[in-house]
């Protein structure tokens, strides 16, 4: 009886012994290859192609990583997670940084010891129904049965929102998308909910996406981003700044097309700064001077990589919203280069 | 004439721990004793020393707080303003319901595969092998996937039932088969009906002891009271009188279909993933009952059944007067382990969305308050608990029956 308490401990032990382990960038450096965690299958955020090989928009966050820390966009280890084994992966060392929508909370933040490292999508839970049953509020969904993906803040979010509206619902808890959809289109349950991303891309995977509509009550604030574990602030840095990098070189006009040109030297000085033909910022991070123009490269800025997997030319078919840059009045928002 | 010294006083010697035989085990047994605590010793400093480090202490506050979750199946009153402890239990609770009556109906079907497996009909037999090895060899999480996404596909969606004229009817207008679930109607108590409900439970009381005395008056003079239908009169006519007599104070509250566009309203539902769980382990279980049942029987020698046929019994009797009885004793110690099989299974209940203990207090909660060591550790301290229950349990219940040595 003791025995199985204490091999229960050690491995646990084991999981935050990995945890310990603080210079993550020389690891990966020494390793040859980022372990990023994903999720396990969301079309147009991170989903293996017909070849295997992982496409998306938190996808191209871990190839930029990779490209700026290893020269290499394609030395990337893609450690697929679910909602639940997701934060134990990062936790115990198994994974480097973990860009798998995930919403950035306090408790996350604070008491899960992580450490996010930006925004790369500001998301909010929205509700899809089948068109046929002529719903067109969340508030008329009282006595409905829900899918929801269990480990998630949706959960919570989805209790709140009942409870405050004074409507009943069932919960049907799902472990991962995949097996959420054929249950959704089965009528195993009435309504799926996940953040407003996530029900568009999975929507695009269906049959017949005209079949079904997502209500326009968004009800609450997803902010997506890419986080690492706390206490490693170099490697932290590394990550913050890479995503800023795509995101100001989004601003800046500086695309994967013009980049080689622009990395000649041009007469703004922060592109200048940014692609290291001015001053020593890829130093400071531990990187050489060319980080950011690999980082760039590898996918494209960040309203490329946008575009590109769930942008409106996708099937996936998102608008910018809150997620253009602030110039064009969305929270999209990098600190100077400098 | 030879003089007899007495023999040189014992003297220890550091050395015979090592030479001598009769300390040399005691030597080895306490060195590996202090290895084994220092290896556990070194376990948990490490753990509290990477836990210190990374700023997390172990603490069980958590369990106080707003679970701020819904749960689909409560066995009491819950809502997401209760605490992570309430959830915990709805937890144990879902669990207990899923194992109890897994292992109610695995026994059930295991006894009855395991004798018919030594049917002398061939076609049974074959059957009945065919089953075992199919439900032994598949992995019991691939069945409760197997059975759930078939209901789920196979079964009529809610939607069907409901309106005013709708695709499907109730059947008898009470029950509804669904993907979600099984809708039935659910008994709904007036304080008289408590009355009712107690007759009726001091009525099952009465059947036993009626059946106790006759088989005692049996024995005694050899007089054969009548067992059926008095059995059945004191079980039925108390409670139907109290029931008419009270003014029918139970009524039933039945699935409707109108109440909303979404789901039958009303009544009581069973859940599809716990119908699934349940099929799932009791089916998966009761193949290796079979199994243990049939070892059981062909542990009985041969002249034991034959001895009762040239009595006259006939084979329905030989096998639940003679065989089983004896059998009992081989066959429980086994079925023990696969109780705790079962239920151990049961925690495999959140792959089908099934709100066990693993998925609330392992599952969410874990989630959202990353207390993932206290977690993990009550989860282990629970399974431990029931599993040592279940063993005293079913131990005492095999002190029972087996073989009395006068």
């Amino acid at each position: 009886m003791k025995k199985s308490v204490f091999l229960g401990a050690l491995t646990v032990a084991g999981l935050t012994a990995g945890a310990a382990a603080a210079a993550t960038l020389d690891d990966v450096k020494a390793r040859g290859k980022l372990n990023c965690g994903v999720t396990t299958g969301l079309v147009g955020f991170a989903a293996p192609d017909a070849n295997g090989n992982w496409e998306g928009f938190d996808v191209g966050v871990c190839r930029a990583v990779a490209a700026a820390v290893l020269g290499d966009p394609t030395a990337v280890e893609f450690v697929p997670t679910t909602g639940k084994t997701r934060f134990t992966a990062l936790a115990s060392g198994e994974i480097d940084m973990l860009a798998r929508n995930t919403t950035w909370t306090f408790s996350r933040d604070v008491d899960l010891k992580f450490e996010f490292t930006g925004i790369n999508y500001y998301d909010g839970q929205g509700f899809m129904v089948p068109k046929a049953l002529g719903v067109s509020s969340a508030k008329e969904l009282d006595g409905a049965t829900v899918c929801i993906q269990t480990g998630t803040t949706t959960e919570l979010n989805l209790a709140d929102f009942f409870r405050v509206n004074n409507i009943s619902y069932e919960p049907v808890p799902i472990e991962t998308n995949a097996e959420a959809q054929p249950l959704y289109l089965e009528g195993a349950c009435d309504v799926y909910t996940t953040d407003a991303s996530g029900l568009a891309a999975t929507r695009a995977a269906f049959e017949n996406p005209g079949d079904h509509v997502i209500l326009p009550e968004i009800i609450s604030k997803e902010p997506l981003g890419p986080l690492v574990r706390h206490g490693d602030n170099e490697w932290g840095d590394v990550v913050r700044w890479t995503l800023n990098a795509l995101i100001a070189a989004e601003e800046l006009g500086v695309t994967s097309a013009n980049i080689d040109e622009l990395s000649k030297g041009t007469n703004n000085p922060e592109i200048n700064r940014m692609l290291g033909t001015a001053g020593t910022l890829g130093e400071m991070l531990g990187l050489d001077a060319d980080w950011a123009m690999r980082a760039i490269k590898a996918g494209g800025n960040y309203g490329e990589l946008f575009e590109k997997h769930i942008g409106e030319n996708t099937p996936i078919g998102l608008a910018r919203g809150l997620n253009a840059q602030w110039t064009d009045g969305g929270l999209m928002y990098s600190p100077p280069f400098r | 004439m030879a003089t007899y010294s007495d023999p040189p006083a014992e003297t220890f010697r550091l050395s015979q721990l090592i030479n001598d035989t009769r300390y040399r085990s005691y030597t080895f047994q306490i060195v590996a004793l202090i290895a084994l605590f220092a290896l556990f010793g070194y376990l948990l400093s490490n753990l509290l020393q990477n836990l210190a480090e990374a700023g997390l202490n172990i603490s069980f506050g958590f369990l106080g707080e707003p679970a701020g979750y819904d749960i689909n199946q409560t066995l009491i009153d819950y809502n997401s303003q209760a605490t992570h402890l309430r959830a915990s239990i709805v937890g144990v609770l879902n669990t207990l319901l899923v194992a109890i009556l897994g292992c109610i109906l695995a026994t059930i079907i295991g006894v009855i595969v395991g004798v018919l497996r030594l049917s002398p009909n061939w076609l049974i037999r074959k059957i009945m092998s065919v089953y075992v090895e199919i439900f032994r060899n598949v992995p019991v999480l691939i069945w409760i996937l197997i059975i759930y996404f078939v209901m789920t596909a196979v079964m009529p969606s809610a939607r069907s039932y409901l309106g005013e004229d709708p695709d499907i009817n109730l059947f008898l207008g009470m029950f509804a088969f669904t993907n979600r679930g099984v809708y039935i109607p659910a008994p709904m108590f007036e304080p008289a009906g408590w009355v009712v409900l107690g007759i009726f439970i001091a009525s099952v009381v009465g059947v036993f002891l009626y059946r106790r005395y006759a088989t005692k008056l049996l024995y005694d003079t050899g007089k054969l009271l009548p067992m059926g239908w008095p059995s059945l009169a004191i079980l039925i006519v108390p409670t139907l009188l109290a029931f008419f007599a009270l003014g029918q104070p139970i009524t039933l509250d039945l699935p409707d279909p109108l109440a909303n566009r979404f789901n039958l309203q009303g009544g009581m539902t069973i859940l599809g993933s716990f119908v699934a769980l349940w099929l799932a382990l009791s089916i998966y279980t009761a193949a290796f009952i079979a199994e243990n049942v049939r070892a059981g029987i062909l542990a009985i020698s041969k002249g034991q059944a034959e001895a009762a046929a040239s009595l006259g019994l006939r084979p329905r009797r030989i096998m639940n007067l003679v065989i089983l009885p004896q059998a009992l004793r081989v066959i429980i110690p086994p079925v023990i382990s696969q109780y705790l099989n079962l239920t151990k299974n049961s925690s495999l209940a959140i792959a089908v969305g099934y709100m066990d203990l693993t998925g609330t207090l392992g599952g969410i909660t874990l989630n959202q308050t990353g207390r993932a060591i206290e977690c993990v550790l009550l989860l282990m301290l629970f399974y431990l608990t029931i599993s040592l229950t279940i063993s005293a349990v079913m131990n005492a219940y095999n002190n029972a029956v087996k073989l009395k040595e006068r």
